[in-house]
């Protein structure tokens, strides 16, 4: 084994590791003096393990794919533009934190040592070749959420979701494993091409009860129905900056591990896996439309966004093919500064005392009051219900040509049907921000990190993101070419 | 035959002290038989050849997992006679769970005798090395071809004893029973004693 290529493969974990290291002793010695100070460098640290992601995702190729340890780990083209997003949705979720806690004087510097150990874990996660790999790099960055979620230690909704969390959390991860062992008995090995070789002519039962464990413990981590029950609850609970993050870079992490893990070590048998796949998506498409109509609280009707944005991204991963692991990329790429910038919004809505503005009474009449917040969640509302100008509308546009190019005509027809739906409760959040009278609460203002982040989101869901699309689909394109590697 | 004689005192004492588990009526003389039965557990697992695993039984269950048992009877107040006092009533539950449990076990083994399961070959990447130990043997796995899922489950384990400590952990500051000698010395009569002069009937707001 070639340690030096092996290292250098691992560099993005292994520099964030120890980053998070330093920063950790840092903190315990200085407490929350520095942890603005932790932050910065947590965020510089994920920076540049971003910057080397895209450099190795540059000049990886169908030869050199990346390959350390072994046959441990991954760093392909696939994994660096998951890493991509998943570093800069961090990054994004460290800017909009320190105001929130510091307004309850909760801050402490361990939250972003959490946040680098959970960016750890999460690029693991992606380049995993290996259940073992998978399964280290999923409890890593599961055990630091459910620290993150119960954070604001002195609010009771904060400690039930942690718990809540923790406990269903443990659940899936005990599922998960149940079916990886499963898999590991009827294939032989845990390296994801010995299983393909050895599933090729099918799978005996028990391996298909072990692929059907595997699939609803991952559906559990993306939070696909009929395993999204704890979403809405745990979203609601933890503080909005660590909701934000939930939605975010471990939604990405999960959605590609289980891409990868439908695509590569069941590649064999795409037929036995794909209703599966197609169910959940159809299911969570409309639950996450029906279920966010009678709620009052914006935590929860975003959390329902989420699932219902799962189920967009899951008919990508149901056409089985180059061009819908592609079109699954560019969906997660566009979803993750849309629902970063919600949250963003969302955290900037609070009345002078530090109070949350979190029901749709709170927000009547918006536009009156903060018209550049209102506009910014008009623009990222219509964004994701997919209303044609802006770039919410290019993600479900190559999603349902990816599932059209695949005969999945039926799919993609229900699939659009059902985003019909789901636009009702994105038009009540403008119709109650721009033409409900006003309530006469205050709005505290907001800091810069938290305008910088809106308005970045703002811009690239705007009309102005279509000049992405080449390099985005580009790239995206060349991420999904990378998994498709014959046996 | 010092083997025979060493394997039935070890399963005798493992029985014994298993079965004294469940029948001491003080929860600490349970972990204590827990304890005892773990180190005879193993030594059969010495005597058939598995000295990594006799290892673990008393390194980690003995020294960890049952210590922690002793700490949480020790200091939770949990009355065990409530505890006992379903017994007969969830009884005939225990005794479907244990049947279906071992009908699965007798089915699983049965369709594995008989050739229904087609389990996966070992490929055969971590077989034993020949003249060493099994210790030696997993050592040579863990720390070549594991060493960074090794390191990497390392951090787990900081990431969890961290999290204990970010939502347990409080600034000691206003600590009840700590005695501030001169505040108490600075205190003059007119903030420490108030003078009332109550209403008959009324009662006296303090």
């Amino acid at each position: 084994m070639d340690y030096t290529a092996s290292l250098y493969a691992t560099g993005a974990e292994i520099g964030l590791s120890i980053a998070g290291l330093i920063l950790l002793l840092v903190s315990a010695w200085t407490g929350t003096r520095y942890a603005r100070l932790v932050t910065i460098l947590a965020a510089a640290a994920l920076f540049g393990a971003m910057i080397f992601s895209g450099h190795l995702m540059a000049e990886s190729t169908a030869e050199l794919t990346g390959d350390a340890f072994g046959g441990l780990f991954r760093a392909d083209a696939f994994a660096g533009f998951a890493k991509i997003l998943i570093y800069a949705a961090t990054i994004a979720c460290l800017v909009v934190t320190p105001k929130f806690f510091d307004a309850r004087r909760q801050y402490r510097s361990e939250y972003p040592v959490l946040m680098l150990f959970g960016a750890v874990g999460m690029g693991m996660m992606v380049s995993a070749v290996d259940l073992l790999t998978l399964y280290i790099g999923l409890e890593l960055s599961s055990l630091a959420s459910y620290v993150l979620a119960s954070f604001a230690r002195d609010d009771m909704r904060s400690s039930e979701a942690g718990l809540k969390y923790f406990i269903l959390g443990a659940l899936a991860s005990g599922i998960l494993l149940y079916g990886m062992s499963l898999v590991y008995g009827f294939a032989g090995s845990t390296n994801y091409l010995a299983i393909r070789i050895a599933f090729a002519d099918g799978f005996g039962t028990g391996a298909m009860f072990g692929v059907v464990f595997v699939l609803a413990g991952l559906a559990f981590k993306v939070s696909a129905v009929p395993f999204h029950m704890w979403t809405p609850d745990v979203y609601e609970g933890a503080p909005t900056p660590v909701t934000a993050f939930f939605a975010s870079a471990p939604k990405v992490a999960a959605v590609v591990v289980l891409a990868r893990m439908a695509l590569d070590p069941f590649a064999g048998q795409i037929a036995s896996w794909q209703q599966i796949v197609i169910f959940a998506a159809l299911a969570s498409i409309v639950v996450g439309a029906l279920g966010a109509i009678g709620q009052n609280s914006l935590k929860r009707v975003l959390a329902y966004s989420s699932i219902n944005n799962v189920g967009f991204i899951l008919i990508g991963l149901a056409a089985a093919s180059a061009a819908g692991a592609s079109a699954m990329l560019v969906y997660l790429a566009i979803y993750v500064p849309m629902t970063i910038g919600s949250f963003a919004a969302l955290l900037m809505l609070r009345d002078e005392d530090g109070n949350a503005l979190e029901t749709f009474d709170d927000i009547a009449g918006l536009v009156t009051r903060r018209p550049a917040i209102a506009w910014s969640l008009l623009l990222l509302m219509f964004s994701l219900a997919g209303i044609p100008p802006l770039f919410g509308f290019w993600g479900k546009f190559v999603v349902f040509q990816a599932a059209v190019e695949a005969d999945m005509i039926a799919l993609a027809a229900i699939g659009i049907a059902a985003s019909v739906i789901g636009a009702f409760y994105y038009l009540k959040f403008v119709k109650v921000m721009f033409f409900d009278d006003r309530t006469e609460r205050g709005i505290a203002t907001s800091p810069a990190g938290h305008w910088a982040v809106l308005i970045l989101a703002a811009v690239i869901v705007s009309p102005l993101g279509y000049l992405l699309t080449q390099p985005l689909g580009a790239w995206a394109d060349r991420a999904a070419t990378s998994l498709f590697i014959p046996v | 035959m010092i083997q025979t004689l060493a394997f039935y005192l070890f399963a005798v004492l493992v029985t014994a002290s298993a079965t004294m588990v469940i029948l001491s009526r003080n929860p600490v003389h349970s972990v204590l038989w827990l304890i005892l039965s773990f180190f005879n557990a193993a030594g059969l697992m010495v005597l058939v050849g598995a000295e990594f695993i006799a290892l673990l039984l008393v390194i980690v269950y003995v020294g960890a997992v049952a210590v922690l048992f002793l700490f949480v009877v020790m200091m939770l107040d949990i009355d065990f006679s409530e505890l006992r006092a379903g017994f007969m009533k969830n009884f005939p539950i225990g005794v479907a769970i244990a049947v279906v449990l071992l009908t699965e076990l007798v089915l699983g083994i049965g369709a594995y005798r008989a050739g229904a399961l087609q389990l996966g070959a070992p490929t055969g990447d971590a077989v034993p090395i020949p003249g060493r130990g099994n210790i030696d043997s997993l050592g040579a796995v863990l720390y070549t071809d594991y060493l960074f899922l090794f390191e990497a489950a390392g951090i787990i384990l900081l990431v969890a004893m961290v999290g204990a400590i970010v939502l347990t952990h409080r600034e000691q500051k206003a600590t009840r029973g700590h005695q501030n000698i001169g505040k108490q010395v600075r205190r003059n009569p007119d903030e420490a004693t108030v003078m009332k002069q109550p209403e008959v009937g009324a009662g006296v707001e303090l």
